[in-house]
This record gives structure tokens, C-alpha cells and sequence, in this order.
């Protein structure tokens, strides 16, 4: 055990956790607006509509990840017309590609948990909001958002966690996040175990965190149904 | 189109090999997965506190840690640890580990921790009646494991079990790095020797979504056989 390499790297890899935090709140952020979006269209009656929600979310789903940052980042920079765009800013970053495919990523699983939340709220509070005579946009923001919110909450806390192990694919494109200087640490001293100590347990804090931080506001919004 | 030819014009053969390589990976991670998860179903099931606890520990840390990080720490310390414990029995050659089994082991230690939380699940949620009867009955340890407990379990745990085997199919994707030559990396050879990235990585993508869509039907065929007799 070299005790001294895991402290000198320790601030290292901190400096890193930002980058890894940076984007896993930005995805989460978009991902989660993404998964609104997407579970509303699955509800929609329209078959086309429904059809191309489900695909969405199936194929995102049904792919790896490394597989859709490397389709954002190496594929689309090849199609010539979008590099004479405004979207080629973005695209030509790989931070804003590895945040692309996260949050196309996330917004899958998200619309897939805020659908069955949705399907799950009992038809009595719809029809108690209509028969009062409330109207129907304010019964789904009022009372079928906050409803599907709290009931979504564990399974969007694993998602959550997920994430927060998905953005470690960030380092496949270049961005020095937690994994990225933690490889670049490893294969610089060849002391895996070392460094797998430190940055895993910096993860595991993280998780941590967000595992009572979800369960805590189970506790205070949650109910039951 | 032609880009996927078989034989030297194309890459369709390079890429079919690596479909079957990440088909065998996957499945030899499942194997080496269900073997952690009976060696620590038991310990997370224990009443004693340190087995107890040394049960969590592992799927706690797999689970809260990138599966990136746990391929990087077999991939570099794999031959590390393997030479360690060889110069014990007084062999000191170097040895290389192949990069099949490292990445199968690496996965398959990710998927294990998975599949113990399906396994300790599933048993909790037989009815405890079940458990009593056997015992009562005067079973054999035999019969009252394989004969009684272990079917129930199965039958509740195959759902969960396809999610997964899922999991753990998309997993492979990340021993790329490794130099492992399965459809990603294979997609990234070919991608980088054609210039033709696009392509290849949608093609990559439309490989897995086939993979992820057989399995599926497959799996559910199993569940509606094994959920029968209820």
C-alpha cells in the first residue's frame, strides 16, 4: 500500500469531482425536462406520436452509452453541413457532447419512470379535480405533476446514481472527470489498487449523499396512495 | 453498403466475430456473476454481523462505483495480483492474463453484485410457511435447497434476472478499452480506418438494439414457462 500516493492524489482527484458534478447536474437537469416531455407524449393518444416517444426511449434504452457518445462526438462532427452551422460550437466540444448524450440518456429512463408514475395515480384524484371543476391543465399541473413527482422519487434516485456512474464514460472523450484522472493517475504510477481506493470511495461518498438525500425527501413528501 | 462486405473488402465478417465475442463475454460475465451471487446471497442473508457486513460491502461499493473504474482496476491490476500470488508458489515469470478473462471477470463481478440483490430479494419474498414446512417435513438439505426453495426463487427471480442480463450486455461495451475487440472496439477500428465513424458507431448501435431485442423475447418466453402453476 503506498499511503503517500493516495494522498497526493487525493486533491487530484477532488478537483476532478467538480467536472464530475458539473455534469451530472447539467444532464440531469435537461434529462429530467427530456423525460417530462417524452412521458407526456407517451400519454398521448395520437398512435404516431405514442410510437415515436416509445422509440426514443427504446432505443436510448436498448443501446450502451459509450455507444451514443461516440455517435454525438466522433459521428456527427463527420456530416459536413453541420459543421458550417451554429450547432458546430457545441458539437466540436467534447464536454458539451459527453452532456448531449447524458441527458438524451437520462431523459429515456426519466420519461420511463414518470410515465408509469403517471399511470399509476389513482383515476379517483382526476375525477375529485373535475368534478370540483377544475380545469384540466391545472389538474395536471397542480395535481398529476406533484402526485407523479413523489411517487417517482425512489426509482429516479436509482437514476440518479446511475448518472452519476454514466458520466464516468465522459473520460472515453477526452474530459479529465473523476475516472478520467484516476485512469491517468493509474496508468502514470501502475498502483490501480491505490487509486481505486480514493476515487472509489469518492463515489461512494457521492452515492452516498444522494441516497439520503432521496430518501429524506421520500420521508417528507412521500405518501401513500 | 458496402462497407459491410464480407471477406477483405468490407468489415461484415470483423464485425460479426464481434458481435459473437460480446455475446460470449456477456455470457461468461452472467456465469462468473451468478457464482459471486451465490457466494454472497448467503453472506447478505446471515444473521451474523460480520458475514453480514462483508455481504453489503460488496454490493454496496460495485453498485456506488463506475463499472469504468472497476475494468481499469482489473485491467491494470489484474496480471499484478495474478503474479503476486504465483511468486508465492516461487514462480516469478511475468504472466499476462488475456483480455477475455479480464474483461468477463471484471463485468461478471459487476453483474454479480446485481444478480445477489435479485437473489436475496427473491428469497425473502417466499412465504416463510415454505421454509417451515420443508424443515418440519424432515427433508434433506438436498432436497429442501434444490427441491423447494431453489425453484421458487427462480421462478421469482427471472424478471428481475433479464434486467440484468441486460445490464450486463451493455456493460461488455465499456472492456473496449481494454483492447478486447467486441463490437465496440471493432466499431472503432473500423471507424478509424475508413474515416466513416457515423456509420459505424449506428451501425454499433443497431447491433445491441438487435442483441438487446432477441434476448428479450427469449427471456420472456422463460418467465411465462417458469411462472406457470400459478
Amino acid at each position: 500500500m503506498d499511503i503517500e500516493l493516495m494522498i497526493s492524489s487525493f486533491p487530484k482527484l477532488l478537483n476532478a469531482t467538480l467536472i464530475t458534478l458539473k455534469l451530472l447536474s447539467v444532464s440531469l437537469i435537461v434529462g429530467l425536462f427530456i423525460g417530462l416531455g417524452f412521458a407526456i407524449l407517451r400519454m398521448n393518444s395520437h398512435k404516431l406520436i405514442n410510437k415515436f416517444a416509445y422509440g426514443y426511449s427504446y432505443i436510448f434504452r436498448g443501446t450502451p452509452l459509450l455507444v451514443q457518445i461516440f455517435i454525438i462526438y466522433f459521428g456527427l462532427g463527420q456530416i459536413e453541413y453541420l459543421r458550417t452551422t451554429v450547432l458546430w460550437v457545441v458539437l466540436k466540444e467534447p464536454y458539451w457532447c459527453a452532456i448531449i448524450a447524458f441527458s438524451l440518456n437520462t431523459g429515456a429512463y426519466t420519461s420511463e419512470i414518470l410515465r408509469s408514475a403517471f399511470q399509476t395515480i389513482k383515476p379517483g384524484y382526476l375525477e375529485a379535480g373535475r368534478s370540483l371543476g377544475i380545469p384540466s391543465k391545472i389538474i395536471f399541473t397542480k395535481i398529476q405533476i406533484p402526485i407523479a413527482i413523489k411517487q417517482s422519487l425512489p426509482a429516479y434516485g436509482n437514476e440518479i446514481i446511475l448518472m452519476l456512474k454514466g458520466t464516468s464514460l465522459a473520460s472515453t472523450v477526452t474530459l479529465m472527470d473523476l475516472t478520467g484522472v484516476a485512469k491517468y493517475i493509474i496508468s502514470t504510477t501502475f498502483k490501480p489498487v491505490e487509486v481505486f481506493i480514493v476515487a472509489g470511495g469518492i463515489y461512494l461518498f457521492m452515492t452516498f449523499i444522494i441516497h439520503n438525500v432521496i430518501k429524506y425527501l421520500e420521508k417528507k413528501y412521500g405518501f401513500q396512495t | 453498403m458496402e462497407l459491410l462486405y464480407f471477406g477483405d473488402k468490407g468489415w461484415g465478417d470483423e464485425l460479426f466475430f464481434a458481435t459473437l465475442m460480446t455475446i460470449a463475454v456477456s455470457i461468461t460475465a452472467m456465469i462468473i456473476g451468478f457464482i459471486f451471487a451465490a457466494l454472497f446471497t448467503p453472506l447478505k442473508l446471515s444473521n451474523n454481523k460480520f458475514l453480514n457486513s462483508i455481504g453489503n460491502a460488496y454490493t454496496t461499493v460495485i453498485r456506488g462505483v463506475p463499472e469504468l473504474l472497476v475494468i481499469y482496476l482489473f485491467f491494470f491490476g489484474g496480471s499484478g495480483a495474478i503474479m503476486f500470488v504465483a511468486s508465492i508458489f516461487g514462480y516469478n515469470d511475468y504472466i499476462e492474463i488475456n483480455a477475455f478473462l479480464t474483461g468477463s471477470f471484471s463485468i461478471g463481478i459487476i453483474s454479480g453484485a446485481y444478480s445477489t440483490e435479485v437473489f436475496r430479494g427473491a428469497l425473502q419474498s417466499i412465504d416463510r410457511g415454505q421454509f417451515e414446512a420443508a424443515k418440519v417435513l424432515g427433508f434433506n438439505k438436498y432436497i429442501y435447497f434444490f427441491k423447494i426453495i431453489l425453484p421458487q426463487m427462480l421462478r421469482l427471480a427471472i424478471p428481475n434476472l433479464s434486467n440484468v442480463w441486460q445490464i450486463t450486455l451493455k456493460d461488455t461495451s465499456l472492456i473496449s478499452v481494454t483492447g478486447l475487440v467486441e463490437i465496440m472496439r471493432q466499431s472503432y477500428i473500423a471507424a478509424g480506418s475508413t474515416r466513416d465513424p457515423l456509420f459505424f458507431y449506428s451501425f454499433a448501435a443497431v447491433l445491441y438494439l438487435i442483441l438487446t431485442f432477441l434476448s428479450m423475447q427469449l427471456l420472456n418466453k422463460l418467465e411465462t414457462k417458469y411462472s406457470k402453476g400459478y
